[in-house]
């Protein structure tokens, strides 16, 4: 019977998948497995001897900052400044990164009439744009500029204006063409229509994306100054490098560093939380 | 709505000028804001002195040589020899028989034709550097230092003449070093020489399909190994380029970014259920369980590299392990707000059945997750690869640690650069494999 066929035919693909499910569960695992034992292999110290360790270091950090009691407060206040610089950095670059991303977004959706054959174009400039590890950028600004702040801000602009760039012209891709419509037929420009039927649509979706990364910026400038970009990761460079000794100024460092983050963190998801709810309500 | 109160305005007429007033405010306030704060930047980040001090010409000098490759003919005064080799590589020195035609060496001495009119002739301890349109440089190696006769008039600023040393670059590929202990010329040239293969390997300078002749061959040019094996070894051997090692490193940073996000994707969804309202009724369990994921996510990715370098060492395993902490805190988190906008109706269907609660997690729940799950995963596998670049430079290993040593060096930047393009390659890559697996997965396409 056609029915006894078609169960027959459905328990057989539902075996096949359950199979290919299976397969892929066991490469993932063999995977994992294998690279973990190759991985422990190359590192210079292998993961048993160094689970023992584990906690020495940052036992050691505690130890030398609970020794220097409450002058570990004021020690926190010194390394504020540095932190300031950090959030400089990324305040800046999410600044400059976001307007360009705007410029990118508006260039790059059909949705709002950009001229056709740049659209390609730009799309492929931000790919290239996020693409680039900010680490490579700063590297080289630093070696033409100099060690300072600024390199490590072009760099994380340049990355930013790619990465927020496509998010942005992923939300233009789902905008109301009806406004638009409505200015042209009033005879309005493409700069005219972009700011009264675009832009009061896309805005909080993009505040929204501008604050996430508001958020990865200040992790980013964090580690960029590790190599060299100021901040506060340059002087956290300089409290390991000094080895035994500097571990009291390396637990204010990670304190600051790790409430800062918290507060970025908070704040945005806050405003955030606020900036699209009140979108979708409209 | 009231018939009576048709015609009476909604709002009356100050709350509208006053909300119109106020929005006219903030758009002019917040561009001003933001100038503000960027001038205020400007000058906190001492932009004026930066430009100042800034050197665009290594910029240049970094453009040509990462484009470009330099013979040096080098003539060492005190043991009064003459060596002609790439990059001065003691590795890739030019035998007396085989020397490229533009230097003609007679014993010691040597006639070096830079093209368009520039030459050198190096007799004795003294070069004599001819450049059109200017004259005759000749400059002596002294006991203390060196000697210039330059020809009359001012003296152009592309030499650099103190007692010490003579540094003469009329043009960009051009240069001609003179100290007490050694006279030196660079002659540069496009491309990446000996990228292939090392200079005096038997395969340097042949081509594809001689290569693939050769491989094919029986004939072996080594004995003791297939003419195949000869070439992946002296390929991956090369002492300049050191391919294999860069490829190591390359396999390093893809293994960190999939072992960490896969390991931060294991624990990362259990833990989620402990987070979500709807699956723990236990308010404290929940508590710690999101405390965890901040502390996770707060201490951040370069603080655990740092901490796992100290316990683990240097390598991919620290690599792996920091990606791991920190995102198992990220997809923690995200699994745990999916688990809580889940539709409920579908668990309430299963358990209609009598299901067990095993069964309602797996027909009731996870079909409704997976997607999330499967597509952040790969999101964060993607941006993974570039985090692991650059905590790899931090000392975790990998192409990162590569890279920032071949620029601390800041000798060879074609080296640089060959590892800036597969550092973007790899990049690239990871992104189109991940967005086609996305598609793949969840789309179904």
């Amino acid at each position: 019977m056609a029915v006894a066929a078609l169960e027959q035919e459905i328990l057989s693909l539902r075996k096949r998948r359950q199979l290919y499910s299976l397969i892929g569960l066991l490469l993932v695992v063999a995977v994992v497995v294998s690279g973990y034992s190759k991985s422990n292999e190359m590192n210079s110290g292998g993961f048993l001897q160094g689970l023992s360790k584990f906690f020495d270091y940052p036992g050691e950090i505690v130890a030398e900052a609970w020794q220097s009691g409450p002058a570990f407060f004021s020690l926190i206040l010194t390394f504020v400044p540095a932190m300031l610089e950090t959030l400089n950095i990324a305040a800046v670059a999410t600044l400059i990164g976001g307007a360009m991303a705007v410029v990118l977004a508006m260039a790059s959706t059909r949705n709002v009439d950009s001229w056709g054959p740049l659209i390609p174009v730009v799309r492929r400039l931000m790919d290239v744009m996020r693409a680039f590890p900010e680490l490579i950028i700063a590297l080289f600004l630093i070696f033409v500029l100099g060690s300072s702040p600024v390199p490590a801000m072009i760099a994380v602009a340049f990355h930013t204006a790619g990465a927020l760039g496509k998010l942005f012209s992923e939300v233009n891709d789902n905008i109301d063409r009806k406004p638009i419509e409505g200015l042209s037929a009033c005879g309005a420009s493409w700069l005219q229509r972009i700011r009264f039927a675009v832009m009061p649509q896309v805005a909080p979706n993009y505040l929204s994306y501008f604050l996430l990364r508001l958020e990865i910026n200040v992790r980013a400038s964090a580690i960029l100054g590790f190599v060299g970009a100021g901040g506060i990761g340059q002087e956290l460079r300089r409290t390991i490098g000094w080895g035994q000794g500097a571990g009291d100024e390396t637990a204010a460092i990670f304190v600051l560093l790790f409430l800062t983050i918290m507060m970025i963190d908070q704040l945005s998801s806050y405003l955030r939380g606020k900036l699209v709810g009140a979108g979708r309500a409209h | 709505m009231a018939y009576e109160t048709f015609n009476e305005p909604v709002s009356d007429r100050n709350t509208v000028f006053q909300t119109v007033r106020r929005r006219a405010w903030i758009t002019v306030a917040v561009p001003v804001a933001v100038c503000l704060y960027l001038v205020y930047t400007w000058f906190a980040f001492g932009v004026p002195q930066l430009l100042s001090k800034a050197q665009p010409e290594r910029a240049a000098i970094l453009a040509t040589d990462s484009v470009a490759y330099k013979v040096h003919v080098t003539k060492l005064l005190r043991r009064d020899i003459m060596e002609v080799a790439i990059e001065g590589e003691r590795r890739a020195t030019y035998e007396n028989e085989d020397l490229p035609d533009w230097v003609k060496v007679d014993g010691t001495d040597a006639l070096v034709d830079l093209g368009q009119g520039y030459e050198i002739a190096i007799a004795g301890k003294v070069m004599e550097f001819t450049v059109p349109d200017y004259g005759t440089i000749r400059v002596t190696a002294t006991q203390s230092g060196v000697k210039t006769e330059l020809p009359p008039g001012p003296i152009p600023d592309w030499i650099k003449d103190d007692p010490k040393k003579f540094d003469a670059r009329p043009t960009l590929d051009r240069r001609v070093q003179v100290t007490r202990t050694k006279i030196e010329v660079h002659n540069y040239f496009g491309g990446w020489e000996n990228f292939w293969f090392p200079f005096h390997s038997e395969l340097y300078g042949l081509s594809f399909s001689q290569l693939w002749a050769i491989a094919l061959s029986n004939e072996r040019i080594d004995p003791s190994q297939s003419n195949m094996s000869l070439i992946m070894h002296d390929f991956l051997g090369n002492p300049d380029w050191q391919h294999g090692e860069v490829f190591i490193a390359l396999f390093e940073t893809i293994m960190m970014a999939v072992l960490g996000t896969l390991t931060a994707a294991f624990f990362g969804l259990p833990l989620a259920f402990l987070a979500a309202r709807n699956f723990t009724p236990s308010k404290i369990l929940r508590f710690g369980t999101r405390r965890l994921f901040d502390f996770l996510r707060g201490i951040d990715m370069l603080i655990w590299s740092l901490i796992f370098i100290r316990a683990f060492g240097l390598g991919p395993l620290t690599g792996a392990l920091a990606i791991a902490f920190t995102d198992t805190g990220s997809l923690g988190k995200l699994f745990s707000e999916a688990l809580e906008n889940i539709d409920n109706k579908q668990v309430e269907g299963v358990r209609a059945t009598g299901a067990s609660q095993i069964q309602r997690y797996r027909f009731g729940v996870i079909p409704q997750i997976l997607p999330v799950f499967v597509s952040q995963v790969l999101y964060y596998l993607e941006s993974n690869t570039r985090s692991a670049t650059v905590i790899g430079a931090l000392g975790a290993g990998g192409i990162g640690l590569m890279l920032v040593e071949t620029m601390k060096t800041s000798r060879d930047w074609e080296n640089t650069s060959y590892i800036i393009i597969l550092t973007i390659l790899v990049v690239i890559i990871m992104d189109q494999t991940s967005s086609w697996l996305r598609r793949k997965l969840i789309e179904g396409k």
